[in-house]
């Protein structure tokens, strides 16, 4: 027989735990390896169960681009900022895409991974934060596009475009934020799977990605800071085309941004010791 | 010598009814609201009807014990399992665990139909705790064990089961926590390849690990656990060395039960719903005579369409012995095909003049032969074949053996004396 040297301390206590205990970010911090594996499990079987595979990443905001530059770039003729058009929408566009994937996929990630979470434990956080993660790299894919548009434009990039990493971890914040509290509710309300791609289309309109938040009366454009993703949309523009920020916009979105996770962290917390018991 | 696991005062409560009442739906929660405000607001655990499934359990195991959980279905084994698996918590008491816990609950846990066999290696391994140089170090170790090289960049949907199976047990094998919990994951794959997999968990044990192992196979118990922990109604009844343990479990834990249900679940693509075991004359009852035929009876349902899917029983003696298997495809492969949603009844008849005198157990299992998903595996009956007039009893011993088949014999004298 072996000598066995125990830790004088246990490596883990299991207690019920308290009504107000959040996550144990130590914890997170040990399964990171999970969380890498879970997101490119994601990301493969999503490219090889399609036809088109990693296409799909460019094909979706390409064709909204196409539509929305026929549609109000044309026919309406919106001012889009001294922008061209197609330019303008798709740099709308790749951010909002990666949203919108990403609040769905983790949506309905932990009602879908019910396999797995009533066999093995590991932070059932690394659940929606894999499938956003997973949305992160059909955005940097969609981006490589967007970056082709910029040279066939002859934009010229300033030093804005250092901002652009901020901007990006605060779509993906905002995203696991949002996504996180969908997953929970999903648990206890199966009608967010269907509310979510309904809501998903609303929030598109609101969202700048169509137009310029300038093109909103001035009175009404508070209500429009009230939305993340308008100001973080209008940042992206901003960093990409060297136009001013907003950084009134900039700042309620990152504000509201840490307030939203926060809250979907602490509702999932909530939620998370009865998934095993719920699903 | 200082415990590596220690559970003082643990309960699980789980409340009762409908599976599918416990989520609700958005609607019902508002109309709730609007209806009677006050008692939505005040509803708690009160109302509804609980139920402990383990409660006031205290016990220590020192590291290097492989411990074997047993007890009949509903006894506690696998809510215990769970709690120490960390997939459920506690309502009661508290557990320390001195050491890195891994959990094998399912065999190929989070293996994913699209991907290699070698990607899943790697999924599987990390899912179940094992770093990505763990498993890269022990690659080539598991691949061998699995014996599938030449399959190891085919996706695992178009492995066979068995395939499917030894590829998980490999994973699986290699984890090297110092706590290893095993559910009974070890009911499939075939015989072979289980004592290999048996014998790799003891090479674990020789390790300094413990194991917690919870099974129905009573022989697998004794050759592996050299302590035994007996639960019963949820609480813990006997602990001791495995011999004394098991010989209290089949003396006194066994109650006859010619029927078993379960409720409806809408959540699992297959779910068992009924077994009852009836005499020749259609009754359902638990003491069957030597010489008339039993059947078992079935109802089962799918939520969806299933296909690959079977049902199998599986009749063991109470030493864990297993008498014989059987599963609704063996005759007609047919059934392999699509199952419609629905309610379906099956019926099996076992011959009269066949089981020998004794006690029998009767578990149920509705799987995918395909995916090797187990819907279902339940102890379901616990029968007992009476003694009249078998043919080795005349003198009123029991003859060894499983079976009892009154077998024609032909005689004849050759030579004239």
């Amino acid at each position: 027989m072996h000598e066995v040297h125990l830790p004088a301390e246990p490596l883990v206590v299991i207690q019920p735990s308290n009504r107000w205990s959040i996550l144990s970010f130590k914890d997170i911090w040990a399964y990171r390896e999970l969380l890498f594996f879970l997101t490119w499990r994601d990301v493969k079987v999503r490219y090889k169960q399609t036809a088109l595979g990693a296409a799909w990443a460019i094909l979706q905001p390409l064709f909204m681009m196409i539509i929305f530059t026929i549609f109000f770039g044309r026919l309406a003729g919106v001012a889009s900022a001294g922008i061209p058009y197609p330019l303008f929408a798709l740099a709308g566009l790749v951010p909002w895409t990666f949203f919108a994937n990403a609040i769905t996929a983790s949506g309905n990630s932990l009602v879908g991974s019910a396999n797995l979470i009533t066999k093995v434990y590991f932070p059932r956080l690394i659940v929606p934060a894999a499938a956003m993660l997973a949305g992160l790299v059909d955005f940097l894919l969609a981006f490589v596009m967007l970056v082709v548009l910029m040279f066939y434009y002859r934009v010229t990039l300033t030093v804005q475009i250092l901002f652009l990493p901020v901007l990006i971890l605060l779509t993906a914040l905002f995203s696991l934020g949002v996504g996180t509290w969908m997953s929970a509710l999903n648990v206890k309300y199966r009608d967010v799977r269907f509310a979510l791609p309904f809501l998903i289309q609303l929030w598109l309109f609101v969202s700048s990605v169509i137009l310029p938040s300038t093109s909103i009366p001035q009175k009404w454009r508070w209500l429009l800071m009230l939305n993340p993703m308008s100001g973080i949309i209008e940042g992206y523009r901003a960093a990409l085309f060297g136009l001013p920020f907003d950084w009134p916009a900039l700042g309620i979105a990152s504000a509201l941004t840490i307030v939203v996770l926060l809250y979907a962290i602490f509702a999932f917390g909530r939620v998370e010791r009865s998934f095993a018991d719920i699903i | 010598m200082q415990s590596i696991i220690r559970v003082q005062g643990l309960g699980k409560q789980y409340q009762l009814g409908d599976a599918s009442a416990v989520y609700s739906t958005l609607r019902e929660t508002l109309m709730d609201l609007a209806r009677k405000p006050v008692r939505a607001l005040r509803k708690n655990g009160n109302e509804l009807s609980t139920i402990w499934a383990v409660k006031d359990l205290d016990f220590e195991i020192a590291p290097g014990e492989i411990v074997g959980i047993i007890g009949r279905n509903g006894a506690g084994k696998s809510t215990l399992l769970k709690i120490l698996s960390r997939i459920t918590e506690p309502t009661l008491g508290r557990v320390e665990l001195y050491g890195r816990v891994a959990s094998l609950l399912e065999v190929g846990t989070g293996f994913h139909p699209e991907l290699t066999g070698r990607d899943n290696i790697f999924l599987n391994g990390s899912i179940l705790g094992m770093t990505r140089r763990e498993i890269e170090q022990k690659f080539d170790e598991i691949v061998a064990f699995s014996e599938i090289e030449k399959f190891l960049d085919t996706p695992v949907k178009r492995y066979s089961s068995g395939m499917y199976v030894r590829l998980a047990f490999a994973v699986a094998a290699h984890l090297q926590p110092e706590i290893l919990v095993v559910d009974e994951v070890l009911a499939v794959g075939d015989y072979a390849f289980q004592q290999k997999c048996l014998n790799k968990m003891q090479d674990v044990s020789t390790g300094g690990r413990t194991v917690l192992f919870v099974s129905h196979n009573l022989g697998a118990i004794s050759r592996l656990c050299n302590r035994c922990i007996l639960l019963e109604g949820g609480r813990l009844i006997a602990s001791g060395p495995t011999a004394n343990v098991v010989q209290s479990y089949m003396t006194s834990g066994l109650v006859e039960r010619p029927e078993y249900a379960q409720p409806s679940r809408r959540d699992k693509a297959m779910n068992l719903l009924r077994v009852a075991l009836r005499g020749a004359d259609g009754e359902i009852r638990s003491d069957i005579r030597y010489d008339e035929s039993l059947s078992f009876e079935f109802v089962y349902e799918t939520s969806q369409a299933v296909s690959g899917t079977s049902l199998g029983v599986m009749v063991y003696t109470v030493d864990g012995t297993c008498a014989f298997t059987s599963a609704d495809i063996d005759a007609h492969a047919e059934l392999l095909g699509v199952r419609e949603p629905g309610t379906y009844r099956s019926r099996v008849t076992i011959p009269a003049k066949w089981l020998n005198v004794g006690r029998y157990t009767v578990t149920v299992a509705l799987a995918n032969a395909m995916s090797g998903v187990v819907y279902d595996n339940v102890e379901a009956l616990v029968f007992q074949i009476v003694d009249t007039g078998t043919p080795g009893s005349l003198n009123g011993i029991k003859r060894p053996g499983v079976l009892q088949p009154l077998l024609d014999w032909e005689t004849i004298r050759e030579v004239r004396g």
